[in-house]
């Protein structure tokens, strides 16, 4: 008889909380309401007890070892890969190269693909809400090529005008790197339209997913994208992993990122030969105990399943969405009807920098600033926001106080 | 007789030690804040503007004939605004030797020191180290 299967992600929000150790805590007093999900989820136990049990019971290297400890790290440690495999449906293994996260999986691309196959007035396709992970780089390897950056414009509501995507789309455009959800607007854009009209015009596309692969089922097969890139700290994983999935062809083609032990065959010092993907572009020890830990969090959401997931979240974003229209002189950022519970606001006179810090002195974890889009609120004219990010443990209790606390701040800034 | 930078941060220490709760504190450094505009206009240039991650500061120093340094500043953000009038009152009207060796002691004692913590990134640790910075420039300046 088989055993039940053990209750790591349990559908009650309560006792899903309770999973959270790390919320039950308090802050200046008063209990913790943790609203910054969007810059890094909270672990659950399930996740933090696999880095424990890593340590205390098969710490080892990965790959090439004999004994019997290194089998078993080597083991979890693929198995990862495979999760993460069925978990955004790549077709093969080899396609998930583990990173140190989105920032890093972005560079990699852009070091090797971009700087291997761009060429002096070729095009790079950006949009205005990109994160600064997803422009640097490109304007790095846009430096070292000749390649030009061309930018997708939104409307007001922050989504992208796709009435502009055919004079942006032509046959210099090599590569659009796009983010699939706006860390700072929440929208959640449609890719697969732009993935569509990129590949007829010959151009290769990078999808940003950092903010998308906590909230949106993700199948790379499906959206046909050339590369797909997440990190862990955002969905219950630990910090320091992340993911590059690339199709297989493409990978192949490309130079190596780093060199090292791992990601060679043979060494002499007349000729390296490289070694077969994904180990390629794994050049060192991996962070081991962060990728088997990364599988646990994949096992935590499909325990918890994409349709109670969104429910719950759907329910969160609305109820703090009317909260926030419900106080005079606030105004959302990011107004789409595609979003996920991220709210950016601003209160009318008031400086987000003043909001966040009474808010926090309630115990209230939000962000504030640019959150790494500086290009996007020069789009809009302001300089930065306050922004709400929710998470599955959030719940509707946690946005009355969330009210109440910035209805007490505005009156003592006003 | 006038008060010389430590017997102000203890004034200031004095004041706050009647509030109870945070909420006091803030609305009185708010109070502070919303005084009246800190810095001449034409100082608001870039010249002027200490970068800090989250609120802007602007500081100018002058010296006066009698050898002190007058401090003048203004922040967008009005939280920064009441500690930079804080900073202000203690160190303007010092002079250059006095301002270079302060300790600032007052803001820890007053419970504000989480807002010197680089991570807030609210431009005041940046203030204070360009107001030293001034300090010590005019200082070598000939009488």
């Amino acid at each position: 008889m088989e055993a039940e299967p053990m209750i790591i992600a349990p559908h009650n929000i309560e006792q899903l909380r309770e999973e959270f150790p790390l919320l039950h805590q308090k802050v200046n007093g008063s209990p913790l309401i943790y609203l910054d999900n969007a810059a890094t989820t909270q672990k659950p136990l399930y996740v933090i007890e696999s880095i424990t049990n890593y340590y205390t019971g098969y710490n080892a290297n990965i790959h090439r070892g004999v004994h019997h400890l290194a089998n078993l790290a080597t083991d979890a440690f693929e198995k990862a890969r495979n999760k993460v495999k069925r978990f955004i449906s790549a077709s093969t293994d080899s396609e998930i190269i583990f990173t140190s996260g989105t920032t890093d999986a972005i560079n990699l691309v852009a070091q090797t693909f971009g700087k291997s196959t761009l060429q002096k007035g070729d095009e790079i396709l950006l949009s205005v809400m990109e994160h600064h992970s997803n422009i640097v780089p490109w304007q790095m390897v846009a430096e070292s090529t000749g390649a030009k950056i061309r930018v997708i414009p939104i409307t007001s509501s922050g989504e992208w005008d796709l009435s502009a995507l055919d004079t942006l789309i032509g046959e210099r455009t090599r590569i659009v790197a796009v983010n699939h959800v706006s860390n700072a607007l929440g929208t959640i854009n449609p890719v697969k339209i732009l993935i569509d009209k990129a590949h007829i015009a010959g151009a290769k596309v990078l999808i940003d997913g950092a903010q998308a692969i906590a909230h949106i089922p993700v199948h790379v097969g499906y959206l046909d994208c050339d590369f797909y890139c997440f990190s862990g700290h955002k969905m219950y994983g630990p910090t320091g992993t992340g993911v590059l999935y690339g199709k297989k062809e493409l990978l192949e083609m490309m130079p190596p990122y780093r060199g090292g032990g791992e990601m060679i065959e043979t060494v002499s010092f007349e000729n390296t030969t490289f070694n077969r993907l994904p180990h390629k572009f794994e050049a060192g020890t991996p962070n081991i105990e962060g990728v088997i830990a990364l599988g646990a969090a994949i096992e935590f959401i499909e325990q918890l399943g994409w349709e109670w997931m969104n429910e719950q979240e759907e329910l969160l974003l609305q109820a703090a969405t009317e909260m926030l229209h419900s106080i005079e002189g606030v105004k959302i950022y990011g107004t789409s009807k595609h979003k996920v519970p991220v709210v950016s606001f601003l209160a009318e006179g008031i400086h987000p920098y003043d909001l966040g810090t009474l808010l926090d002195k309630q115990g209230i974890a939000v962000r504030t600033g640019h959150h790494c889009t500086q290009p996007l609120w020069d789009w809009y004219k302001i300089s930065g926001t306050l922004r709400a990010s929710f998470s599955v443990y959030n719940n509707l209790e946690e946005i009355g106080i969330f009210k109440q606390a910035l209805l007490k701040a505005i009156s003592l800034l006003k | 007789m006038k008060m010389g930078i430590e017997e102000k941060q203890q004034e200031v220490i004095d004041e706050f030690g009647v509030f109870s709760d945070w909420m006091q504190k803030y609305e009185y450094i708010i109070e502070l804040g919303k005084e009246l505009p800190l810095i001449d206009e034409k100082y608001k240039t870039d010249d002027h503007l200490i970068r800090g991650c989250q609120s802007r500061v602007w500081l100018n120093a002058a010296m006066d004939e009698s050898g002190v340094i007058l401090f003048t500043a203004d922040s967008d953000a009005i939280i920064t605004k009441g500690l930079i009038a804080l900073v202000i009152r203690v160190l303007s009207g010092e002079k250059p030797t006095d301002i270079v060796g302060a300790d600032l002691h007052f803001v820890k004692d007053i419970g504000l020191q989480e807002h010197l913590s680089p991570t807030r990134s609210n431009g005041l640790a940046s203030m204070i180290k360009q107001m030293k910075i001034y300090a010590l420039a005019m200082g070598r300046l000939p009488a």
